[in-house]
């Protein structure tokens, strides 16, 4: 019997030469051995990670490249035998095994194209409970577990579908919004590549929760292997009978498709993911109306994270309680942490919030990969602060971090050394704020440019404390006066790095 | 008062529209493109706010959007053409001009600045002799910024004709463009 290799095709992975070690080893083993392409366990360092089925568990090995495996086999790989990359029992990793994952558990663990193995590893359950449910019980059930929007907003999910459910309308749509394009996360990605019936699972749950039978994914074109992975879970659920006019033979209809964006920032926010999605400009809307009142088409819609809607089935799978049992104050649950920038280990991290910042990155991330001192970090994406070293004992939740002016936002975690130029990352907020600018409102399609201008002058030394107290009033004026939240945020970079690193901003020669 | 502004279809859109629907201008696609916008036309336009899902069909199939295609889309979706030419140029991923022989996208985002992207950034340019969403003279490469490739823990990050590379020096970045110094 062949034995079975799990090699990832995680987006990460391909980039570090997952490819070309699946075909060596299929030139060198053959027959022997039976190659699964899964997700990424998210420990980005060891990739590509190949793991191999022994009556032990899986025995990982990595980072392996394709001109290893040669060595490898000889040195017993298929019995999981010692070689200089053999990293021992996967599960076993500390990385791993400190870690609580309820949204990752089958992230780098399965066959993500396989309704079979979703199934054989706990998949679907949530959903054959929620046909068991009244719309307004799923509902209960999500309100209660304290889910909270992770895209980055943080709204209580089961208001939002309450509110959705409410509405009396011909036609109801769930969204899921997969433009994940805040630096420095890819947890949506991740579980996209990795487990994606796990979201296809959790937006039919939706479905059936507020009376929706039309699902759109929006996912960033920058993902062509996610689209490419979701639309085959897609295919697969609906050939299993989990997706179409009768999802189990309920008599209850679910259609769910991919839209692919356009290398658009914006259209993150949610309703300029509406306008994209119907076809036009990402241009903000001006709320209200709430998307849940009037969403897509004009039709009450949920608008949802990937991973808002990853966390859906486990809920119902397990109940409410179990689900708030993780967590801390009004932070319930658990959230995946991506750590990103200059780390030396690198990775997905998912964990009950209250986590302390330091901890992740220094148990988890190693510190920094340069080997300096690291100096500060960003939360959250383009939009968060950056927070000081000194800061490092935050507890990672959304009222923590909101307490010293930052925010959590997505989930990701960019870490910078001591080279870091802290005048040069506030006027790139600026500049990447003024480049992906919808151009609807004034405060952020003006604010921007003139952010950059004005921290040129700055360094340029022109009059310095005028243009200080300038770049204050600017962000204030983005910050009150834009209509969504890319205006609104932008200025947050900004204003941390001048309160935390004002050493930085001493005006220079040019640069 | 910001939704007059933004529903172009009220708009003078309409009247754009009618004055140019069945112009003479409109045939200036080659048969490539205008076989192309036809299949997109057919297989997507059905599909409800079909624009973005003909664009890409469009674009998958030439590398581009040929600007002569604007009219004819817009007439065979009953859009305006500034509806049309709008969304084509809001979006940075559309273009309007064929693409060269390999396509460079360099991440210019945080986390990938945090591991020496600007200076890859940098010296991209200037090893290519081109700025972002241009073409080298001989047609071989156009070099594009992306604003993160999701690969964040292993930047700095570029995509080489779809296929993403990790950890890209400036050397790796010659060798993976075929523009080493000796060329």
């Amino acid at each position: 019997m062949a034995t079975r290799v799990y090699v990832p095709k995680d987006a990460t992975a391909l980039s570090l030469g997952a490819d070309e070690v699946a075909a060596a080893l299929a030139a060198h083993a053959g027959g022997t051995v039976e190659i699964v392409r899964t997700g990424s366990r998210g420990m980005f360092w060891l990739e590509p990670l190949v793991e191999v089925a022994t009556p032990a568990g899986r025995v990982g090995y990595g980072p392996v490249a394709a001109a290893d495996v040669p060595a490898l086999l000889a040195a017993g790989l298929l019995e999981g035998g010692t070689h200089r990359l053999r990293i021992g029992p996967v599960e076993e990793q500390p990385y791993l095994k400190g870690q609580q994952r309820l949204t990752f558990a089958r992230v780098g663990v399965v066959d993500p194209a396989s309704v079979a193995d979703y199934v054989a590893h706990g998949g679907y359950r949530g959903l054959e409970r929620a046909l068991a449910m009244s719309p307004a019980e799923i509902v209960k059930a999500v309100t209660d577990s304290g889910l909270r929007g992770r895209g980055g907003a943080a709204f209580p999910t089961g208001i939002k579908w309450k509110t959705v459910l409410d509405q009396a309308a011909a036609q109801k749509y769930v969204t899921c919004n997969a433009d994940e394009g805040d630096s420095g996360t890819f947890a949506d990605r991740m579980l996209m590549e990795g487990d994606p019936l796990l979201l296809v699972e959790g937006m039919t749950i939706a479905g059936l929760a507020v009376g929706a039978t039309q699902g759109y994914i929006y996912c960033r074109v920058e993902y062509p292997e996610a689209i490419d992975s979701v639309r085959t879970a897609i295919a697969a659920a609906h050939a299993a009978g989990y997706l179409g006019a009768s999802v189990r033979g309920s008599g209850r209809r679910f259609d769910l498709g991919v839209r692919v964006g356009a290398g658009a920032y914006i259209c993150g926010e949610e309703t300029s993911m509406l306008e994209s999605l119907e076809g036009r400009r990402g241009e903000v809307r001006v709320r209200p109306p709430l998307p849940a009142i009037k969403g897509l088409f004009g039709q009450p819609t949920i608008v949802n994270n990937v991973i808002s809607l990853a966390s859906v089935p486990v809920i119902l799978e397990r109940g409410a309680d179990y689900y708030k049992n993780f967590g801390v104050g009004r932070s319930l649950g658990t959230i995946p942490l991506q750590l990103a920038g200059n780390l030396k280990r690198g990775g997905l991290v998912e964990r009950a919030f209250g986590v302390t910042l330091r901890e992740v990155l220094e148990d988890y991330g190693g510190g920094s990969a340069s080997g300096r001192p690291l100096r500060a970090v960003q939360i959250g994406g383009p939009l968060g602060a950056y927070v000081p070293a000194s800061q490092f004992d935050t507890p990672l939740d959304y009222e923590s971090l909101a307490a010293i002016g930052a925010m959590l936002g997505h989930g990701g975690i960019v870490a910078f050394d001591d080279t870091v130029d802290m005048a040069r990352m506030a006027r790139y907020a600026f500049e990447f704020c003024a480049i992906e600018s919808c151009g609807k409102c004034t405060p952020c399609r003006i604010g921007s440019s003139r952010g950059v201008n004005v921290i040129d002058n700055l360094l340029a030394g022109q009059q310095p404390a005028l243009q200080r107290r300038l770049l204050e009033e600017l962000c204030e004026t983005m910050v009150q006066g834009s209509l969504c939240g890319l205006g609104g945020m932008a200025p947050f970079p900004v204003q941390s790095a001048l309160r935390h690193f004002p050493e930085d901003f001493a005006p220079r020669g040019r640069h | 008062m910001l939704a007059f502004f933004h529903d172009g279809r009220l708009g003078p859109g309409g009247v754009v529209f009618s004055s140019i629907h069945g112009s003479p201008s409109v045939s200036s696609l080659e048969a490539r493109e205008r076989a192309a916008v036809e299949s997109a036309v057919q297989r997507f336009g059905h599909e409800p706010g079909p624009l973005l899902v003909v664009l890409h069909a469009v674009q998958d199939a030439l590398g581009y959007i040929p600007p002569p295609a604007v009219p004819e889309i817009a007439a065979a979706l009953n859009l305006s053409r500034a509806e049309v030419h709008g969304v084509v140029t809001f979006y940075h991923y559309f273009r309007t001009v064929p693409h060269g022989r390999r396509v460079v996208q360099v991440c210019r985002a945080e986390a990938c600045q945090a591991r020496g992207g600007a200076a890859l950034e940098a010296h991209a340019r200037q090893r290519l002799g081109v700025g972002f969403d241009e073409t080298t003279a001989d047609g071989a490469v156009t070099l594009e910024a992306v604003y993160c490739l999701g690969n964040c823990a292993t930047g700095p990050s570029v995509r080489i004709d779809g296929r993403m590379h990790s950890h890209v020096t400036p050397e790796r970045f010659d060798a993976l463009t075929g523009r080493q110094r000796s060329q």
